[in-house]
């Protein structure tokens, strides 16, 4: 059989917390099948080799939240055939999209010794509100297995066997019992997308929406189910203020229980 | 096959007395003919079904409290071993797993050698299948294995199942057999079915024999011979439990009513609530949908195809070349429930409805099978009748 001729990829960092990268160094079993399947020709994380464009594929971590970042991912979607977006922050702006809901320079002048050195946007952005994304793989942080599973896919020019229904039919699946209904512990697991294996869940906890919304997330619905559990306006408010905060129906939901006088 | 030890042997259809500690010779005799035993245990705030190797695993004493969107165990007043509703589990997740791969193939010089599955390693024995149990299990072998083309898994798994029902002792708060003629008695399909006899100092089983294979099995156990008013304190079990059901379904017309009403306005008031979860099909003992997906591995030398539980209440169910046919929730709950109650009929002759309440327990937010049904019927009426898009999506 004809060998395969290794696709050259790069993977880029942009605002995130290396977790989804580390992810990818996590497959320890299976790093040398990856290592052997493609030719990585940027990874800063783990190698000095930066070789230059242009990239059979690149999987991109991070928001843009800087003019030299929205410059930066307009580079790579130049120099790169495709491009895939890994976890929260590059699907839905992270955590760090908190900043979209408030004053960004309150949190400059709060957080440096000399602000005055800070250049930053005044939101965090996902990667495909700046240029196309081939893929979106979600999760705070991605599931290694999934990773492997995009990979592995565009290895094979096939579609990536990624699920987009609600963390409750993982739950279901693994035999789980629903932890609202015979605990009283409010979840969100039918707003969110599955990819975890809906661990939390298994462990007696609430699903915390690491994967962002599914579609058709219904969560004023399931917000009024939390409420009948006795969640009240600031814990619904925080519970869709999270990983995926700025993702369009958290962002909703979490407005519609924001304090009356605090448009956030 | 264990020496029987007590005679005659027992016949086919007829009834006798197992006490209570004689259950562990029951599990017994089916570990020693090769059976892996399943049953009821109290796990996580839940009867769910597990492995069971002793009588002490089962949920002594537990009873449990349902209703829309809410469970909880409960202690009762006896020690009854089958003292409670149905669960979040059911049967289906043994015949029909939630996963299972079908094949797997693997690169060679001329090209590649697919490896069938092999055969389920284990037969697999049930203690404590409801009436609506057997009648949903009933349902999943038409669809598995009643056309030309069988599903092989299910099949071999379902062939070498032994099945002990229990007649319903209890009924749930969102259990409604009564309506659906399906319980709570386990008139057919059963190797074995047991009554629950307690009160005082008393705790039998009153069981019979639905099968060959159960009657040679009770043949072995240390049972004695049932008097009349023993099978009267059976039947009275059964008839208290047919008297207290949780919720009733009116299912006269009730086809004609849903396939008449694709556009009622129920349905778009049922979708502001619904999650499109796909808890109540997951849960659902009848729902046998699936999808399948290929996998390859990274140095592209292996592939396998699995095929996993899907729901209709997903978008990607209906995906078609350029989108789904259903993208709103409305339309994928008139398809849940359409299908349950309406369209089963057509297709394989029965409702996909057995009135075992699981949808209605373990929806998050509560959304009731039977509520929807009679809420349609209150207001038969309302606009959204045959004319316009009948059955009509998205
Ligand atoms: S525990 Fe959460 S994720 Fe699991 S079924 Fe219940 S609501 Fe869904
Ligand atoms: S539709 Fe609901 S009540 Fe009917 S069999 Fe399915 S889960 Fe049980
Ligand atoms: S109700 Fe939905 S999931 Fe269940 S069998 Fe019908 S189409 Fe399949
Ligand atoms: S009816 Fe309930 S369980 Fe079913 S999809 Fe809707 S919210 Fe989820």
């Amino acid at each position: 059989m004809a060998e395969r001729t290794r696709p050259i990829v790069a993977v880029w960092k942009f605002a995130s917390c290396d977790g989804c990268q580390l992810s990818l160094l996590d497959c320890e079993d299976e790093l040398l099948a990856v290592a052997g399947a493609v030719d990585i020709a940027y990874f800063a994380e783990a190698s000095s080799t930066l070789r230059p464009g242009p990239y059979d594929v690149s999987l991109v971590e991070g928001s843009v939240t800087t003019e030299h970042d929205a410059e930066r991912i307009r580079m790579v979607r130049a120099a790169s055939k495709r491009l895939i977006t890994i976890g929260a922050c590059a699907t839905a702006g992270g955590i760090q999209s908190l900043r979209n809901f408030a004053d960004v320079k309150d949190y400059v002048a709060a957080v440096y010794a000399s602000p005055e050195y800070i250049r930053t946007l005044e939101t965090s952005t996902p990667i495909s509100a700046h240029v196309p994304v081939d893929f979106e793989l979600r999760g705070c942080p991605i599931n290694k297995h999934q990773l492997l599973e995009v990979i592995s896919a565009l290895l094979a020019g096939r579609k990536p066997q990624i699920p987009n229904e609600s963390v409750c039919v993982s739950c279901k699946q693994r035999g789980t019992s629903c932890v609202m209904v015979a605990h009283g512990t409010p979840c969100l697991g039918p707003v969110t997308h599955a990819g975890c294996g809906a661990i939390c869940p298994a462990y007696g906890r609430g699903c915390y929406g690491c994967y962002g919304p599914a579609e058709a997330a219904n969560t004023a619905s399931l917000a009024g189910a939390w409420t009948a559990l006795g969640a009240d306006r600031r814990t619904l408010h925080r519970a869709f203020r999270t990983f995926n905060a700025a993702a369009e129906p958290f962002r909703q939901e979490s407005e519609a229980h924001a304090e009356p006088h605090h448009p956030g | 096959m264990p020496e029987p030890r007590t005679q005659p042997s027992v016949l086919l259809g007829a009834r006798v007395l197992l006490p209570r500690p004689a259950l562990q010779d029951l599990i017994d005799a089916l570990a020693a003919c090769g059976f892996e035993v399943i049953g009821p245990r109290a796990r996580d705030g839940a009867i769910v079904y597990d492995r069971l190797r002793r009588i002490e695993e089962l949920p002594a004493g537990w009873t449990d409290r349902q209703d829309g969107g809410t469970y909880g165990l409960e202690r009762r007043s006896d020690a009854a071993l089958f003292g409670y509703a149905v669960g979040p589990h059911s049967w289906k997740q043994f015949l029909h797993p939630p996963q299972e791969r079908l094949w797997r193939a693997r690169r060679r010089e001329d090209g590649f050698a697919i490896e069938p599955e092999p055969a389920p390693p284990s037969r697999l024995a049930f203690i404590g299948v409801r009436a609506c149990e057997l009648h949903a299990i009933a349902i999943q072998d038409r669809v598995f294995m009643g056309g030309a083309h069988k599903d092989t898994g299910y099949e071999a798994r379902r062939r070498g199942a032994f099945v002990v029902a229990v007649n319903c002792g209890t009924a749930g708060g969102t259990c409604f057999c009564a309506s659906m003629e399906t319980g709570p008695r386990a008139e057919a399909g059963f190797d074995l079915a047991l009554t629950e006899l307690i009160g005082g100092t008393r705790h039998d089983f009153l069981m019979e024999a639905g099968s060959e294979a159960g009657a040679a099995l009770l043949a072995g156990l240390p049972t004695r011979p049932a008097g009349a008013a023993d099978i009267a304190a059976a039947e009275a079990v059964v008839a208290r439990t047919a008297a207290s059901m949780g919720r009733t379904m009116d299912t006269v017309g009730l086809k004609s009513l849903l396939q008449d009403h694709p556009e009622h306005p129920r349905w778009d008031e049922v979708a502001s609530r619904c999650l499109a979860c796909a808890n109540c099909t997951m849960v659902c003992p009848t729902c046998f949908c699936t999808t399948v997906t290929d996998h390859t591995d990274l140095a592209g030398q292996e592939a396998e195809r699995v095929r996993h539980w899907d729901s209709c209440f997903t978008a990607d169910f209906s995906y078609i070349h350029g989108g789904s046919v259903r993208s709103s929730t409305k339309s994928r709950y008139r398809q849940w429930m359409t299908h349950k109650l309406a369209h089963w009929i057509d297709q394989f002759g029965t409702s996909g409805c057995v009135g075992c309440g699981r949808c209605i327990t373990w929806c998050p937010v509560g959304i009731d099978i039977t509520a929807e049904a009679a809420a349609i019927r209150a207001d038969p009426a309302a606009h959204g009748t045959k004319r316009g898009t009948s059955h009509g999506n998205p």
